[in-house]
């Protein structure tokens, strides 16, 4: 689950994280009212205003048909409402959004971290997560911020570092100090770096992170390390543990058709092709998806119905599945372990039956226990279901299908 | 005839009281498994399935000399559950839950080092060695027995690949299902090593899936090893979207080196027949072995 910029921020407060605050707003007239109090905490008449969407490369991201971007630094009210009434309600299409953009329903006004002072300024990138090799959290960290660290990793490679954190030990103080001195820190710098990196673990470990991403790492002209922009996803399998990151959650920013999927404990992902299809288990759902391009289709989605293949599931399936106008036929592809293929075949013909007229040919492969049996269902059935029981027949009727 | 389970496994049940438990411990029993007993905290001291149920796996173990524990604990309480058979010394744990948080079995990953137990899962199938054992969730009637070692991430599909299989006339030695998880106790290269020192296993079919780095490690042991048995291998998810979690929690392309395609290429680089069809991975197999 990824969180909004401003609601990682307060997670990351309540860890002792220093961060570059700010106040949210979802209309003009909050924006006007936060740039004001904001302003008048500083003295200064600089903000940042930020648009709250789940995309990354919000600053070069523009506002659809406008010079617009995603982050802009304003010096005056005018200038910050007119930024708010830019962003609120329009679409900002940056690299990770693609074409389609993401409307912006909210913006953070955030105090200027900038501003100039004894010590000079300094970006920095750190990030924890997951080393799937080691089976260690790991701290990805480098002296050049506020850009794309998959450029940098690649262009210079010696300017990356990491520190894998054994799960008996912990973060280690000697780790902490690496980072410190990596990074090119000294004295008070050194210590706060040091201080924020150690908050940012407890927070990472203790929220169940999967991601937690400090872009740009910022040392400010007071020699005081805070996080300037920041990115926290939550491991859906810990949700369960945290019931109030759960009640955050955006759902404005999830697929609508998903969201109905997860409601009957489908596992949908919609894609953009022409052949929907609904598996039991996911690795074959991932293979039913290859058999259908290598049948001269695109998959429409993935859609994993798990272990109750019923009437009912296979009834909200077809549904989700056929509210997608390009959808030229449908794949079901039930492996029937425990599960009788039969059984499967009955709850498809009366799924089929309640929905009435779909316009487009189902194929149904069921295999395993009773297949047999189940093709002689659905054969008989007289309804628009052509049926296989061997996977490279499925796939010749796909092609056939969409002739 | 197989790796890791056989007819001496004494299979014990970690949550065996429970929904899941009960019914895939009976189908076990059925299938011919030596099932010796359960654990379900706070139910020791009585009987279920006509077998003891104790409080603890230590408790069990010295009374039933088990030596395969099989988890179906609920996902929040697994790491614990995989913990506690570490602690007792279980040669071979087996993690069917799926769902058990990262943070949860970094820790039991740190655990398993520093023991001499050997786990495979979680999010996983379990094994089966065709008319001997069934330590898993996988009906038993698709796996006859025979000579090939199936390797695979997946429930489903392994189900598939054994179906195939038996359909072109061969057999299982054994099939295990290594889970789909982020982090899994066994490894695919782990696994491939099993079956290459099996005197009774005579090819290999790996399945795997986008994410990770576990088919292009196994791949290149494989090569560097000698390629002594021939592997057949096939990659799901070769149109899956970069960035999305296709069902399983491991299942995602994060970079240019985890990919379906990626993986398909350094296999077949390292000698691995990859068959691009799921629908031919049974053929393919007779083929090779001619």
């Amino acid at each position: 689950m990824n969180l909004h910029e401003y609601q990682a921020k307060e997670i990351l407060k309540a860890f002792q994280v220093p961060v570059q605050d700010g106040i949210v707003a979802e209309t003009i007239n909050q924006a006007t009212e936060a740039y004001k109090k904001i302003t008048e905490e500083t003295g200064s008449k600089f903000a940042v205003i930020k648009a709250q969407i789940h995309a990354g490369g919000r600053g070069k991201g523009k506002i659809e048909n406008t010079e617009q971007r995603g982050v802009c630094v304003v010096k005056s009210l005018e200038e910050a409402t007119q930024a708010a009434t830019n962003l609120l309600s329009n679409k900002l299409i940056t690299i990770q959004t693609g074409p389609k953009g993401k409307i912006v329903n909210k913006i953070f006004v955030a105090k200027d971290a900038y501003t100039t002072g004894p010590a000079a300024t300094q970006e920095f990138y750190l990030s924890m997560l997951l080393d799937r090799a080691k089976g260690e959290f790991v701290i990805i960290y480098s002296t050049e911020g506020g850009v794309d660290i998959e450029k940098v990793a690649h262009e210079t490679p010696d300017k990356i570092f990491k520190e894998w954190i054994n799960p008996t030990v912990g973060l280690a103080n000697f780790q902490l100090r690496d980072i410190a001195f990596n990074l090119g820190l000294k004295g008070e710098a050194a210590k706060s770096c040091q201080k924020f990196v150690a908050n940012l673990y407890k927070a990472f470990i203790n929220t169940d992170c999967s991601l937690l991403e400090i872009n740009p790492l910022f040392k400010n002209s007071q020699d005081q390390i805070l996080a300037v922009d920041c990115k926290m996803s939550i491991e859906d399998n810990a949700l369960i543990r945290h019931p109030e990151l759960e009640a955050i959650r955006d759902l404005s920013e999830e697929d609508p058709i998903e969201i109905e999927a997860g409601k009957y404990n489908l596992n949908f992902i919609k894609l953009d092709g022409n052949v929907g299809c609904m598996v039991n288990g996911a690795g074959l759902a991932m293979a039913t998806m290859d058999i259908i391009k290598l049948s001269g289709g695109d998959p429409a989605n993935f859609l994993d119905v798990g272990g109750g293949a019923n009437a009912q599931t296979v009834e909200a399936g077809f549904r989700i599945i056929l509210k997608e106008p390009n959808v030229k036929a449908i794949l079901i592809n039930i492996f029937g372990g425990i599960v009788r293929c039969d059984k499967v075949a009955n709850g498809v013909i009366e799924a089929y039956k309640k929905i009435g007229n779909i316009n487009i040919p189902i194929i149904a492969r069921l295999q395993g226990n009773s297949a047999e049996l189940a093709k002689e269902l659905l054969d008989k059935s007289g309804l628009k279901v052509v049926s296989a029981i061997e996977l490279e027949d499925a796939a010749k009727l796909v092609t056939q299908a969409l002739l | 005839m197989s790796i890791l389970v056989n007819k001496n496994s004494r299979v014990l049940v970690q949550g065996f009281t429970g929904a899941e438990g009960s019914s895939h411990a009976t189908q076990m029993i059925d299938y011919g498994t030596n099932v010796v007993g359960g654990v379900t905290p706070n139910k020791g001291g009585t009987q279920h399935l006509n077998l003891p149920v104790f409080n603890t796996v230590k408790e069990a173990k010295i009374a039933t000399d088990a030596n395969v524990s099989i988890i179906f604990v609920p996902p929040i309480l697994a790491a614990d559950a995989i913990l506690e058979a570490t602690d007792s010394n279980m040669p071979l744990i087996i993690c069917i839950t799926e769902g058990i948080p990262v943070r949860d079995m970094v820790t039991v990953k740190a655990a398993l080092k520093n023991s001499n137990s050997i786990l495979i899962g979680p999010n996983c199938p379990g094994i089966i060695t065709p008319d001997e054992a069934k330590v898993g969730i996988m009906p038993g009637f698709i796996f006859k027995k025979g000579k090939i070692g199936l390797i695979s991430k997946s429930g489903t599909l392994t189900y598939e690949a054994a179906d195939q299989i038996a359909k072109a006339g061969l057999g299982i030695s054994t099939a295990i299902g290594i889970g789909g998880d982020p982090i899994i106790g066994t490894s695919t290269k782990q696994a491939i090593e099993l079956f290459m020192n099996d005197p009774d296993t005579e090819a290999i079919v790996m399945i795997g899936e986008i994410g990770g780095s576990m088919e292009a490690e196994a791949a290149r042991w494989i090569k560097a090893n000698g390629n002594k048995k021939p592997v057949i291998g096939f990659i799901a998810g070769q149109t899956a979207p970069p960035g999305r979690r296709m069902g399983h929690a491991g299942a995602i392309v994060g970079g240019a080196e985890d990919t379906a395609e990626a993986k398909m290429e350094i296999m077949t680089q390292c000698g691995i027949h990859v068959v691009k069809s799921p629908a031919e991975i049974g053929k393919t197999v007779k083929k090779i072995l001619g």
